[in-house]
C-alpha cells in the first residue's frame, strides 16, 4: 500500500522531467511538454496578482489615509473570504467570455481582498502620535503619506501581495475550465494526462506555491524599514494575520 | 531666526454640533523670546488653544498674529515648517535615524546636505547627546534621549516660535526634572518664544515667564507671571488651582540670594572678647559666628563662649545653606536642623549673612496680606 503510493509520487515526478506517450497516444504530454503550460501559468498568475496590486494598494492607501471606508475594507476583506473562487471565474466567463481576460479578470477580484485589507490596515496601524508630529512638522499630505505611513506599512503591503500570489498560484490551475491552458490541464484532464500527469503537476503548483511564499517573504523582509525592523521573521506574518482579523471585526 | 511675536486676538473654537464652545474669546499677547505657558485642568482647552496656532486646527472666530501677520494667510503645511512643534507622545519616526529626524524640516525647507548635517551635529551637541547616536534609531533610546530629540527636531530649522505639548509629561519625575533644568538652560541659550502647555501647575511655574489658566470652555481665568499669580489669584478657581501651598510655591520661585539677609557678625581666633560681645549683642540672634581664615562658617559663640580676653578655637555645629539654593529648599534644611536660622554661604563656602524663618516669613509678608492672615491661621491650627 505504501510502496504503492510511493511508487505513484515517484511516477509523479517522472512526467515532469520526462515526456511520453498520452495516454490514448498520439501526443507527447509531460517533461519540456509541460512549459508552455507553466508559462501561461505563470503569466496569468503575474497579470492577476500585479494588476490587483495596482488597484488595490492606491485605493486602499487613500480610503486609510483619509480616513475613509473603514466600512468598504471590512466588506471586500469578508466578500473576499466568503465567495468561492471557482464562482468567481465560472461567473464571469458567463460575461466576458473564454480566454485569458476572464480568467484575469476572476483572479485579480480574488487577490484584491488580502492586498487591501493588508494595505488599509497597514497605513491606520501608523502610530497616530507620529502621523500627528508629521503635520505637525509642517509635511504635507502627499508628504505624510510617501515618507512616513506608506514606510512604515511596507511589511504589511507586501505580506498582502504574498497571500494574493500563493491564493492565486493555486486558482489558475482552473483556467482550462474558462479554456485557459494552464497547468490546471493536467490536473482537470487525468484521461489525457493519466494519473501520474495529475501527481505531478499538483506536485509542481504546491511547489511554485512554497517558493513564491519563500520569495515574498524575503521581500517583506527587505521592504520593512531598518528602524522597526526585527530578528524575528514570524512577526510580520503575525502582524499581517492580525491585520485580517482585525479587519474583519471593524 | 529672531523670536516673534504672538498674539491671539478674541479666538474662539466652536465644534460643530457642540452646545459649548472649546475656546471662547480667548486673547493672550506673547512677547518675543518669552515662555507663556497654558495651564489647566484636563478639558479646558488648553491643548487645543495650542493647536489653533500652528493650524492643525482651525478657529472658527477671532485671529492669531505671528510677528503680527495672520497664520491665516499662509498654507498650513508651510506655516508649521515655522514653528517648532513638540508632543508629549514625541511622535519620532521609527523607521528614520535620529540624525533624519532631527533633519525633518530642514530637508522640507529645500537646505543642502551639508548644512543639514551642520544643524543635526549642532543640534546633538545642544541637547547633549554624543553624536555616534545620530545613526541610531528611536527603538535604540530611552525615553528621555527620544524626548530631547523631539525637542531637537522641534528646534531643527532655528523657528522663532515653538508649541510644546506636556513635552516632558511621559517622563518619570526625576527625568522630568533635569529635563525641566535643561531645558531651561537651552532656552536661555536660544531665546525662542514659546507655548508650553501642561496640566501640572509646578511645571508652569517652573518653566513660565507668563501663565495663562484656562478653566472650563476656554475661558482665560488669569494670565500673569508665576509670582502674580501666586500672589494674586484672580479668583476662587486660580486659587484652588494653584492649591492651598501656594506660598511655599513663591518660595521655590527664588532663591536665597535674592532676599535681603541679616549681616553675619564674624569673629575670628584670637579677636579681643570685648569686641566680640559687643557684636554678639548687635546681633538679632544674639551670638556671633565664629570664622576661620577664609571667613567660612565654625560654631555659634554666645555670651558664654566669650568669657575670656580672646575668642579661643570652638567646634559646633552650623547649619548652612548655600546663597543658590531655592528659598523653599532653604525653609526645609533649616526645618530639618530644628533651628530658627542658617548661615548662607557662597560656593566657595564663605559666609555670605544669616538666613532666618523670620526673614523669610517676612518676605512672604511684604508679597501681600493674604499671605500673613493664612500664615497665622496655619500656626494657630498647629498651635
Amino acid at each position: 500500500m505504501i510502496l504503492g503510493a510511493l511508487d505513484q509520487f515517484q511516477d509523479g515526478l517522472r512526467f515532469l522531467f520526462e515526456s511520453r506517450d498520452s495516454v490514448a497516444g498520439g501526443v507527447q504530454v509531460g517533461g519540456s511538454e509541460l512549459l508552455p503550460l507553466l508559462g501561461e501559468h505563470m503569466k496569468v498568475t503575474l497579470y492577476g496578482t500585479v494588476l490587483a496590486t495596482l488597484l488595490a494598494v492606491p485605493l486602499a492607501i487613500f480610503l486609510a489615509h483619509t480616513g475613509r471606508g473603514a466600512f468598504a475594507a471590512s466588506s471586500v476583506a469578508n466578500v473576499g473570504r466568503a465567495v468561492p473562487s471557482i464562482a468567481v471565474v465560472l461567473f464571469f466567463s458567463a460575461y466576458l467570455g473564454f480566454g485569458v481576460t476572464n480568467l484575469v479578470f476572476g483572479l485579480t477580484l480574488l487577490a484584491i481582498p488580502p492586498i487591501f485589507t493588508n494595505t488599509f490596515v497597514g497605513i491606520r496601524q501608523v502610530d497616530t502620535d507620529v502621523v500627528d508630529a508629521a503635520r505637525g512638522q509642517g509635511l504635507s499630505g502627499l508628504q505624510i503619506v510617501t515618507k512616513v505611513e506608506l514606510p512604515l506599512s511596507l511589511p504589511l503591503i507586501f505580506g498582502g501581495i504574498r497571500t494574493s500570489f500563493v491564493n492565486v498560484v493555486a486558482t489558475a490551475t482552473l483556467g482550462p475550465l474558462v479554456g485557459v491552458v494552464t497547468l490546471g490541464d493536467p490536473i482537470l484532464s487525468p484521461g489525457v494526462y493519466g494519473a501520474a500527469g495529475q501527481l505531478g503537476t499538483a506536485i509542481l503548483i504546491a511547489v511554485i506555491a512554497v517558493a513564491g511564499e519563500l520569495v515574498f517573504a524575503g521581500i517583506q523582509r527587505a521592504a520593512t524599514p531598518k528602524g522597526i525592523r526585527r530578528s524575528d521573521p514570524g512577526r510580520a506574518r503575525r502582524l499581517g494575520r492580525r491585520a485580517q482579523l482585525r479587519a474583519s471585526s471593524v | 531666526m529672531d523670536a516673534a511675536t504672538l498674539e491671539l486676538r478674541n479666538v474662539s473654537k466652536q465644534y460643530p454640533g457642540a452646545a459649548a464652545p472649546a475656546i471662547a474669546d480667548l486673547s493672550l499677547e506673547v512677547e518675543a523670546g518669552e515662555i507663556c505657558v497654558l495651564v489647566g485642568p484636563s478639558g479646558c482647552g488648553k491643548t487645543t488653544a495650542m493647536r489653533l496656532i500652528n493650524r492643525m486646527i482651525e478657529l472658527t472666530g477671532g485671529e492669531i498674529l505671528l510677528d503680527g501677520t495672520s497664520v491665516h494667510s499662509r498654507k498650513p503645511s508651510e506655516l508649521r515648517r515655522d514653528i517648532g512643534y513638540a508632543i508629549q507622545q514625541i511622535g519620532l519616526f521609527p523607521h528614520q535615524t535620529i540624525a533624519q529626524n532631527i533633519a525633518t524640516v530642514p530637508k522640507l525647507l529645500g537646505w543642502d546636505k551639508a548644512r543639514c548635517t551642520n544643524r543635526v551635529e549642532e543640534l546633538m551637541e545642544l541637547i547633549g547627546l554624543p553624536q555616534e547616536m545620530a545613526e541610531r534609531f528611536p527603538a535604540q533610546l530611552s525615553g528621555g534621549q527620544r524626548q530631547r530629540v523631539g525637542v531637537a527636531r522641534a528646534l531643527a530649522a532655528d523657528p522663532p516660535l515653538m508649541l510644546m505639548d506636556e513635552p516632558f509629561g511621559a517622563v518619570d519625575p526625576i527625568n522630568r526634572e533635569r529635563l525641566q533644568n535643561e531645558f531651561l538652560r537651552l532656552q536661555a541659550q536660544v531665546r525662542k518664544t514659546i507655548v508650553f502647555v501642561t496640566h501640572d501647575i509646578d511645571e508652569a511655574i517652573k518653566m513660565g515667564d507668563r501663565i495663562a489658566v484656562l478653566k472650563e470652555g476656554g475661558v482665560l481665568a488669569q494670565f500673569a507671571t508665576p509670582a502674580e499669580l501666586l500672589m494674586a489669584p484672580a479668583d476662587d478657581f486660580v486659587e484652588d488651582f494653584v492649591g492651598a501651598d501656594r506660598a511655599l510655591k513663591r518660595l521655590a520661585l527664588e532663591r536665597v540670594r535674592d532676599i535681603e539677609l541679616w549681616p553675619a557678625r564674624m569673629v575670628q581666633v584670637g579677636d579681643p572678647n570685648v569686641k566680640a560681645r559687643e557684636l554678639a549683642a548687635q546681633s538679632p540672634t544674639g551670638h556671633v559666628l565664629l570664622v576661620d581664615e577664609g571667613s567660612r562658617p565654625l560654631a555659634w559663640l554666645n555670651e558664654r563662649d566669650l568669657s575670656f580676653d580672646k575668642v579661643g578655637p570652638h567646634k559646633g555645629r552650623v547649619a548652612s545653606v548655600e546663597v543658590d539654593d531655592l528659598l523653599r529648599d532653604a525653609l526645609s534644611d533649616l526645618l530639618q536642623d530644628q533651628v530658627l536660622y542658617g548661615v548662607a554661604v557662597d560656593a566657595e563656602g564663605r559666609v555670605a549673612g544669616i538666613l532666618s524663618v523670620e526673614i523669610i516669613a517676612q518676605f512672604l509678608g511684604d508679597q501681600g496680606p493674604g499671605h500673613i492672615e493664612e500664615a497665622a491661621a496655619a500656626a494657630d491650627r498647629i498651635a
